[in-house]
């Protein structure tokens, strides 16, 4: 009981006081807004709707299969799909969300929609700044806010975002190479259903004209089969190609 | 040109009270006093608020306020324009004379004390013969302003929070007045302008200050407490800080009333403070010979500073002290402290200033503090506790 | 002349002051400490009815942060009760999470890997960490300390709370623990910054201890204020440090050994008086066992995966039956009671809250004490109202 508990607390907060003016780590204040903390590379606030190339209506890749909005844990997402569909990366044509609204003030962040997206469409935003005079009608934030480009989610995501790139070029080019497969295996099935109707027709001449269309129809849906192949890569903009 | 700066306040007055006709010049020569003083220390006042908000920030590891001015040194001024807009809410049942010269009493009463305090050589605004038996007489007179606003309120907690700051403030007037009277003793006179010059001139490297005898230092430090005690402020700011809980005498103020009680409870931390240095720190006297060429009342400001920096720095360490732990030690600690002190003061007439006066006194005083420490302060002893560990 | 008579109750905004009756010599006065109160740790209110300054009876009263959470857990699945679960106690998101996800793993029969365990321990020890200095910085401000400890305090968390939004993306709401396993992997240099933070750690702990735990004013205003003797501890309830202060030793995680805790070696701190000084000092004392932990941890961490392969994120429905999850959280047991009828929501779901039980034990603890000390016996017990009222 001597003091001694004081003298020493006293001589704990001078250090401090002095520390202050010459280190780091004892004066922690970032004046805001003058000076920023940078985001971490994982941190989230809010969603956003990812779009591949340039136009955010062609290249959206939400194709409003609502498992998002069925997910949310608040139920912050309203979609209403379109009647109409467009082609997705692979070209193959999807639906695509008329109305996409997400309510920020009831939004968590909690990321539950980006882990259950099939199709890496949304993504968490790390913008906080997001105060708005109305308090209704402006956290409210239609489809036209929300997508944002690809290049967008590198910047922010870099790791993420180069990831699901990799794994969206490997799928498309593990559905090429399954398609040509395809093809090649119609083209192979084809042949060899016109050499058997060809054996066959030798071996019975008297069948009569029946057998010969036959091996005619294998041929013509062959031959639009192999016209559309090459044409399918060229409608598609090749995402990875594109990214800085 | 070294007595010019010195007594530069002195000659100004002088000619400026020449220039005056003869029938007034008692009437200026008093305001002449007292216009610097309130000038002074509301200047010393609005400085310390920012001081201590910005001490403490950096105490605290942030910045203090900076936004109002360059490093917000405006601030105190944004903080006075919000005091005077505010709307004076008086409510219904007080006792509406009582309510409104509460604080100015509180103000009027420190005001006074500043009177006999010398700022500088020749500089003291009533040269008294019992300067010191007029401070503290004055400085009481503050609490019966603390009482009348608890009082006005008509309400029961109010009143109870008002009691128990004054009984807080009254326990803490003994220890107060007895750790001074070994000045006093040894000084042989009351006025505070003789107690100055008694402290005059060097033996060796030290200062005839009192604080550099065995009894004049443990007399400072009871008197630092004792006036921190009183100023109400940290570590014995319950009745203050308290008022979230229980009300405080000050909650029924709001705006510039409320403004006017802090500048009342500021304005006596100072006043106490400048009589320490007056009584123990040797008032305007310099303290290193080579440097008395810098204008008296600049020391004494200079130690005015120390010893607010040192009460912001207590503050800002120290958690608070329960009622009834203030009054056991200000009862149980203090006063047989300030007691022993004053019985080594006394045989430090008889054994002189060397090294017997040290080695009787300093260790009279210093067995009474670690008896009287480990025993009594806070109310029981505290061992030190060891925890056991299960594995 | 305006009406003042509205200004009059408006202008003691805090608390409502009745007479009552005389009983025996003194009349009793009872104090409502109503929910806007800056010492009482969020929307809680305490009746306490005083006889002269003692306490004679207190009730608390709480409710105000009722947010349905068990009834919201209902109707939803299992999943997206996750992220209501860090808003339980909201100081540690991870260890709720951790709590939860124990329960629907007995329920549904989902072990995590080897390396999902570790990382859980981590992130818990961590999450321990950050509960007691927002402990102690806040018990010292109720104290009156202007302050100063809290932003020592505070300074520290910061760098834990980084370290969390590295790995989870959010400070405080981290939804990062998954049912077989944790959400993402740890990033690269993950634990070359945590064992920064943490070869800082020992030297806040000391410089804290010089500041304020030898303080004489902290040790009289604390030591014998607020005893909940041994007996009274263990009948009502009472879990965590408030319960190993009073000399109980039951710590979960040595009691079930959860996890992987039975492979780390680490003490158990117990008090003897049970005061506020004890709970203060036992947490105080958990830290630096925290520490070990968390150095052993991140040095034996293997690679591997980190969900359990059979894990489903969407569709998840465990077999009909019931399951309880407990863990040894920074303020006391947490557990999580689970029934499941088959179908993607829980029948019934309860949460055990720490806080909760802890403070049923507040009215005895507070008896006869000063109303000052009623403020700081509620700080020790370390109250989150998120959990108190769910």
């Amino acid at each position: 009981m001597l003091g001694t508990g004081l003298i020493k607390g006293m001589a704990e907060t001078a250090r401090n006081f002095a520390g202050s003016f010459f280190q780091e780590d004892r004066l922690t204040t970032v004046q805001y807004p003058e000076e920023r903390i940078p985001t971490k590379e994982a941190a989230r606030s809010f969603p956003f709707l990812v779009f591949d190339g340039d136009d955010a209506a062609k290249g959206l890749r939400c194709v409003s299969c609502q498992i998002c909005e069925k997910e949310c844990p608040p139920q912050c997402i309203y979609i209403v799909k379109d009647t109409t569909k467009k082609p997705d990366y692979m070209g193959k044509l999807q639906f695509q969300p008329k109305i996409f609204d997400i309510d920020v003030s009831v939004c968590m962040s909690c990321q539950i929609c980006v882990e259950v997206c099939p199709f890496d469409a949304i993504k968490m935003n790390v913008e906080y700044e997001m105060s708005r005079f109305g308090r209704f009608e402006d956290l409210l934030i239609h489809k036209q806010q929300l997508a944002k480009p690809n290049e967008y989610f590198h910047k922010i995501h870099p790791t993420d975002a180069a990831e699901v790139d990799a794994r969206l070029a490997a799928e498309k080019l593990k559905a090429e190479a399954k398609a040509k497969a395809d093809a090649e295996a119609k083209v192979k099935a084809a042949a060899a259903a016109a050499a058997a109707a060809a054996a066959a027709a030798t071996a019975t001449p008297a069948t009569g004209a029946a057998p010969k269309p036959k091996p005619a129809t294998p041929a013509a849906p062959a031959a639009p089969a192999s016209v559309d192949q090459p044409a399918k890569p060229a409608v598609t903009t090749p995402p990875a190609p594109s990214t800085p | 040109m070294i007595e010019l700066a010195d007594q530069l306040f002195v000659v100004l007055k002088r000619e400026i009270l020449a220039l005056l006709p003869v029938a007034i010049q008692p009437l200026a020569s008093v305001f002449l006093s007292i216009g610097p003083i309130i000038t002074v220390f509301a200047t010393l006042f609005a400085v310390t608020t920012i001081l201590e908000r910005k001490g403490l920030g950096r105490l605290q590891n942030r910045f203090g306020p900076n936004r109002v001015g360059p490093f917000g040194v405006l601030q105190p001024l944004a903080d006075g324009i919000k005091a005077l807009i505010k709307e004076d809410v008086v409510p219904l049942r007080t006792d509406r004379v009582l309510h409104f010269i509460a604080p100015v009493i509180i103000m009027a009463a420190a005001l006074l004390a500043y009177s006999v305090l010398p700022f500088g050589r020749n500089m003291i605004a009533l040269d008294l013969d019992t300067g010191v038996l007029f401070f503290f007489a004055v400085g009481a007179s503050t609490e019966l302003a603390i009482f009348m606003a608890g009082w006005s309120c008509r309400n029961k907690y109010a009143m109870l929070g008002a009691m128990r700051a004054i009984a807080q403030m009254i326990s803490y007037e003994i220890p107060l007045i007895l750790s001074t009277v070994g000045v006093l003793m040894t000084a042989g006179t009351l006025s505070t302008v003789g107690i100055v010059e008694a402290q005059g001139g060097f033996t060796g490297l030290f200062p005839n200050w009192h604080v550099f005898t065995p009894w004049g230092f443990a007399g400072f430090v009871l008197f630092l407490i004792a006036a921190t005690a009183e100023a109400n402020r940290s570590p014995f700011d319950l009745p203050e800080g308290e008022s979230e809980l229980v009300a405080g005498y000050f909650t029924e103020y709001s705006g510039f009333k409320f403004a006017m009680f802090f500048f009342g409870e500021y304005l006596g931390l100072f006043a106490a403070h400048a009589l320490a240095i007056t009584l123990f720190l040797g008032g305007w006297h310099a303290p290193v010979a080579f440097l008395d060429w810098v204008p008296s009342y600049l020391w004494f400001f200079v130690k005015l500073l120390g010893l607010i920096v040192l009460s912001i720095w207590v503050r800002g360490t120290m958690p608070r002290l329960r009622s009834d732990q203030l009054m056991v030690f200000a009862w149980k600690f203090m006063l047989p402290m300030a007691l022993v002190n004053l019985l080594a003061a006394g045989l430090w007439r008889f054994t002189g200033a060397g090294p017997l006066g040290w080695l009787i006194c300093g260790s009279l005083v210093a067995i009474a503090y670690v008896w009287l420490g480990s025993h009594m302060a806070l109310g029981k002893p505290m061992p030190k506790r060891q925890y056991r560990f299960a594995e | 002349m305006h009406d003042t008579r509205h200004l009059d109750s408006q202008a003691q905004p805090s608390y409502r002051v009745e007479s009552r009756g005389h009983h025996g010599a003194s009349d009793l006065l009872e104090v409502s400490m109503g929910p806007q109160h800056p010492s009482t740790h969020g929307v809680f209110r305490m009746d306490v009815v005083l006889d002269g300054e003692r306490v004679v009876k207190l009730k608390p009263v709480f409710g105000y942060l009722h947010r349905n959470h068990e009834k919201i857990a209902e109707n939803t699945t299992y999943l997206a009760s996750m992220p209501y679960t860090d808003r339980l106690d909201y100081l540690c998101s991870l260890t709720n999470n951790w709590a939860y996800a124990l329960a629907v793993e007995k329920l549904a029969g989902l072990q995590p890997p080897e390396r999902a365990e570790y990382i859980r321990v981590i992130t818990a020890e961590l999450t321990r960490l950050t509960n007691h200095i927002c402990l102690i910085g806040f018990l010292l401000q109720d104290m009156g300390a202007s302050g100063t400890p809290l932003m020592y305090a505070f300074r520290e968390r910061e760098n834990i709370l980084d370290l969390f939004e590295s790995l989870t993306g959010a400070r405080m709401m981290c939804n990062y623990m998954r049912f077989g396993g944790c959400r993402v992997d740890l990033p690269p240099g993950w634990l070359e910054q945590t064992s920064q933070v943490l070869d800082r750690f020992p030297k806040f702990l000391e410089e804290f201890d010089r500041l304020i735990s030898g303080n004489e004013i902290l040790i009289a205003r604390t030591q014998g204020v607020g005893v909940l003797p041994r007996d009274l501890a263990i009948q009502s309830s009472a879990t965590g440090p408030v319960l190993r202060a009073s000399g109980v030793n039951y710590d979960i995680r040595k009691v079930d050994k959860y996890g992987i805790y039975d492979r780390f070696s680490f003490r158990v701190p117990l008090g003897e008086h049970g005061d506020v000084y004890d709970r203060y000092m036992v947490r105080v004392l958990e830290m630096h066992e925290s520490l070990g932990i968390l150095k052993k941890a991140i040095q034996d961490i293997p690679p591997g995966p980190i969900v359990d392969p059979k894990a489903k994120i969407r569709g998840f429905r465990p077999k009909a039956g019931e399951a309880y999850g407990r863990i040894e959280g920074p303020k006391g047991e947490l557990g999580f009671y689970l029934i499941s009828d088959g179908s993607p929501n829980p029948y019934r779901y309860r949460v055990r809250p720490p806080s909760l039980i802890n403070l049923t034990a507040l009215e005895d603890m507070c008896l006869g004490q000063t109303i000052a000390d009623a403020v700081i016996i509620l700080g020790s017990i370390d109250i989150v109202l998120g959990e108190v009222d769910r």
